[in-house]
Formats: C-alpha cells, sequence, structure tokens
C-alpha cells in the first residue's frame, strides 16, 4: 500500500528518484480520501514548481484538492493519460496514475520528506 | 457543528460493520459511501442499491380538516390524491420562496403524512404545526425509518420478501401496513435515483433486521449499499433539486423547474399571490442544468457568465459517473435559459466553457 522505496509528503503526495528525475503522485490514503478521481489539471511540461506550492488539482465526484509538489524544479514529463483516465489515481496511485515527472534544483530537497515508517505514522497507519 | 451532537439513525452500527465512511449531513452522521460512489451509483443504474435515509423526517397532519390545512400548506393539489397514493411537492412562505420540498403521502381520508428533508425537519414541523388549523400535527421522525431501495431489480429483490403483488403499485402509490421480510412497513414506489424503487419505511428498532433482510435478498441480484455520495450523484443526473443547494427559502417553484408542482387552480395556498405576479411578471432568473464541455467539475457556488459577464451561479455540481460527463445546475438571467445557450463557468479562475441542456441528465429507458 506504501512502497518503501518512496519519499512522503505532508499533503499526501509521493516522489520516487528516478536516475536525477523525481516522479510525483499521490499516496493511497489521499486517493482513497478523495473517493473517485474523475479530473486531474496538471501543467504543461517546461512549468515551474515549487516545494510545497501548489502544482495542480485533482478533483472527485464529491470534492476538489490541491496538489503539492514535493520538490523544486522544471516539468519534464506530464501524464497525459489521465485526461481520459484519471480513475488509475485511485487503482494504481504508484504505478499509471503518477502526474508529473520534475527535473529538481536540487535533489537533495527530497530528504526533507518523509520516509515511509514516518508517513504511516501520519496517516495513523500500522508500521510493516 | 460539533460532532458530539450528531445525530445517528438506528443503522449506524451496521453502516460501521459494513465498512462505510461516515459524514455530517443535515445535523446527522450518516454514511457517505461504503466500496465507492462510482461503483455504487453504478450498482443502482444497472442492479439495486440500499440507502439509509432515516435521517429524513416525517410530520404526520391528522384530524378533521387535514386535507384543507394540507392544500393550504403545498403547492400542489392534495385533493387529487385518493388514500394510498402520494406527490412531490414545495411548501412555500408568503413570499413563495421554498420552505421545503417533500413527499406528501395520503394514509386515509383525513390522514397525512408528510417525508421531509432532515435539515429542515424541525423548521418543517413548526411551520405545518403553525399552518393546521383544525387537524393536529405530530412530529414522527423519531418513530419511523426509512430506507431506499432503488434499481431495476428493486421489484424482484422486494418480491421475495413480500406476499404482496408489487406490479399492481404504481409509481408514487404506496401501501400501509405491508409485511417485509415479517415487519410491519410502508412501501412507496418513490425514490430520488432516477431509476424504479421504493421508498420504505418501518418502526426505528426495525429498520437493522429489514436492512439485513434486504442486503440477504438483494446479493443475487447484485444489490448493493449506497452512501449518501451516489444519492447525490444519481438525484443529480436525474435533475431532482437537492433543499440547501438548489432550492431554499430566497428561491420560488416558478425560478426551480417545479412550476409543474403549483397548481393556481386548486384552493388558495400559502405563497400563492406572490406567485401569481411572479408568473405574470414573468422570473428574473431561472435554474437551468448545463453540460461541461471538458472535464473539470462546476462546484455549488461557482460563478456562470455569458457573453462577457456573470450572470448567475451554480448551485450543484458533479462529474455524472453514468454519463460520464460534467454537469452541474445553476440560476441564470432568464435571457440565458433556453438549451444550447453557451455558458462558461469560473472554476478556479478559469473560464470554462458549458452549455445548457435539459433536465434531466439521465432518463432511464
Amino acid at each position: 500500500m506504501y512502497p518503501k522505496d518512496l519519499r512522503y509528503s505532508s499533503e499526501h503526495e509521493w516522489a520516487r528518484a528516478e536516475g536525477g528525475r523525481v516522479r510525483v503522485g499521490i499516496t493511497r490514503f489521499a486517493a482513497d480520501r478523495l473517493t473517485d478521481v474523475v479530473f486531474v489539471e496538471l501543467p504543461a511540461v517546461g512549468a515551474k514548481v515549487t516545494y510545497m506550492q501548489p502544482f495542480g488539482v485533482v478533483e472527485s465526484v464529491k470534492a476538489v484538492s490541491d496538489l503539492y509538489s514535493p520538490v523544486s524544479g522544471t516539468v519534464v514529463e506530464v501524464n497525459a493519460a489521465l485526461a481520459d483516465t484519471p480513475e488509475v489515481v485511485n487503482s494504481d496511485p504508484y504505478g499509471k496514475g503518477w502526474m508529473i515527472v520534475v527535473q529538481p534544483d536540487d535533489l537533495r530537497e527530497l530528504e526533507q520528506l518523509m520516509p515511509v515508517e514516518k508517513y504511516l505514522g501520519l496517516i495513523g497507519e500500522p508500521a510493516t | 457543528m460539533a460532532s458530539t451532537h450528531l445525530k445517528r439513525t438506528s443503522l449506524y452500527d451496521v453502516h460501521r460493520a459494513a465498512g462505510a465512511r461516515m459524514v455530517e449531513f443535515g445535523g446527522w452522521e450518516m454514511p457517505v459511501q461504503y466500496a465507492g460512489i462510482v461503483e455504487e451509483h453504478h450498482a443502482v443504474r444497472t442492479a439495486a442499491g440500499l440507502f439509509d435515509v432515516s435521517h429524513m423526517g416525517e410530520v404526520e397532519v391528522f384530524g378533521p380538516g387535514a386535507l384543507e390545512s394540507v392544500q393550504r400548506l403545498i403547492t400542489n393539489d392534495a385533493a387529487r390524491l385518493i388514500p394510498g397514493q402520494g406527490l412531490y411537492s414545495p411548501v412555500c412562505l408568503p413570499s413563495g420562496g421554498i420552505i421545503d420540498d417533500l413527499t406528501v403521502f395520503r394514509l386515509t381520508g383525513d390522514r397525512f403524512l408528510f417525508v421531509v428533508n432532515a435539515s429542515r425537519t424541525e423548521r418543517d414541523f413548526q411551520w405545518i404545526a403553525e399552518h393546521t388549523r383544525a387537524a393536529t400535527a405530530r412530529d414522527r421522525s423519531a418513530d419511523l425509518a426509512l430506507l431506499a431501495l432503488q434499481g431495476p431489480k428493486a421489484q424482484s429483490i422486494l418480491e421475495r420478501l413480500t406476499r404482496a403483488d408489487l406490479t399492481r403499485l404504481a409509481s408514487f402509490h404506496f401501501t400501509d401496513g405491508l409485511e417485509v421480510a415479517g415487519l410491519r412497513c410502508l412501501v412507496a414506489r418513490t425514490g430520488y435515483t432516477g431509476e424504479d424503487g421504493f421508498e420504505i419505511a418501518c418502526a426505528w428498532d426495525a429498520a437493522p433486521a429489514l436492512w439485513s433482510a434486504l442486503v440477504e435478498a438483494g446479493r443475487p441480484h447484485g444489490l448493493a449499499p449506497a452512501g449518501l455520495g451516489a444519492r447525490d450523484t444519481l438525484r443529480l443526473e436525474a435533475g431532482y433539486m437537492l433543499y440547501g443547494n438548489d432550492i431554499d427559502e430566497t428561491a420560488t417553484p416558478l425560478e426551480a423547474p417545479l412550476g409543474w408542482t403549483v397548481k393556481f387552480d386548486k384552493v388558495a395556498f400559502i405563497g400563492r399571490e406572490a406567485l401569481l405576479a411572479q408568473k405574470a411578471r414573468g422570473v428574473a432568473r431561472k435554474l437551468v442544468g448545463f453540460e461541461m464541455q471538458g472535464r473539470a467539475v462546476p462546484r455549488h457556488g461557482y460563478a456562470l457568465q455569458a457573453e462577457g459577464r456573470r450572470i448567475g451561479q451554480v448551485t450543484s455540481g458533479t462529474f455524472g459517473p453514468w454519463i460520464r460527463k460534467s454537469i452541474g445546475m445553476g440560476y441564470v438571467e432568464r435571457a440565458y435559459a433556453p438549451p444550447g445557450t453557451p455558458l462558461q463557468v469560473e472554476i478556479r479562475g478559469r473560464l470554462e466553457d458549458a452549455r445548457v441542456v435539459k433536465l434531466p441528465f439521465y432518463r432511464r429507458s
């Protein structure tokens, strides 16, 4: 449910270092709490994102929530498939439900994010 | 509202055991979803869903002059009801503003049952009691639980639990004192989903037994327990008003698409003069349905624009899980009400294209 190789933000985004880049999405907890995701609004490739500042929006049938960037940098990829199949954010939040890939200004920023044990504590789930 | 003051229905423990996520609604702690809103929505459109709507209020009006009182209170015409029939109606202020929208059932010649919105129960009861002259009003909300069994399989499921011939129960008709799973119930062919279905009232404490029996009988038919989340998306697709969102004391039935419930040719009723005057001069605004061109979801309170200026406001919106479109309802200046009119919804500072469409968004075939 909460992969050990990810770093987690207090706003329930995950970040995965892939070489020098960072892939970003939202956690299972966030997806469940939102209920069925029906629309994801993402920045364009080339946009600047800032650590813990909004970079997009996710909408469910019930609610709208901001997405916060877990790292500062430049967007180099966006998940265009979410335009037609936003429901994969619920069904596969760490896989097909990814949102953006960022070229970070400073990869060490990820150290400010939580490791999985600490994130599980935040959401009140028992550590595995 | 402090969570310690929230009321619970007799099914609270059943919902928790079924894994429901609970939310506050109209002063009650109610299930918003079990498996998920979209899944529950589809279950109701293709098979059946079971809803706990015990939070809704019930007010009985009885005694000599009951019909006269009911006629004064509602805009629709209760005189055409025979015992065993019901109708939908607004209750209006003298200004024409809507105090509540409700279902009225004629139990006997001089006994009526109003089924009202949870958040309006106290207001309604006070208003009704003030305007029943010779008749008596009694708040029965604490005695009666209410379940809604909705969907194309609703009749097949209910048939397994009762000996009554449900094919003879027409839309907006009901039978009082029917045995369902051995429990005494009032069964009405009514609902709020756009599907065939029943609303079943029973004694407050009997609801868990009735719920279990329905879940058991419904299992082979694909019945799913459904929460208020799906109830809202289903009613929106079906074009039904939600009190507090789409209609309130500042809106009249003529502004909302409820003109058909205002019977000017019956005896006098509260709000008649104001509504007649409004009809004569024409309404300034109309509630319309609209479809978004894209997927961004309109929400309650968002601004509606046309021709570069603000012309109204969204009252309800969602992504319609069955019709797979972002949809909404809202009040617009009358000139922008005809179907096909282009509108824009202001969503997060951007104008998103929409188009007025005829309600409902979904009609069962």
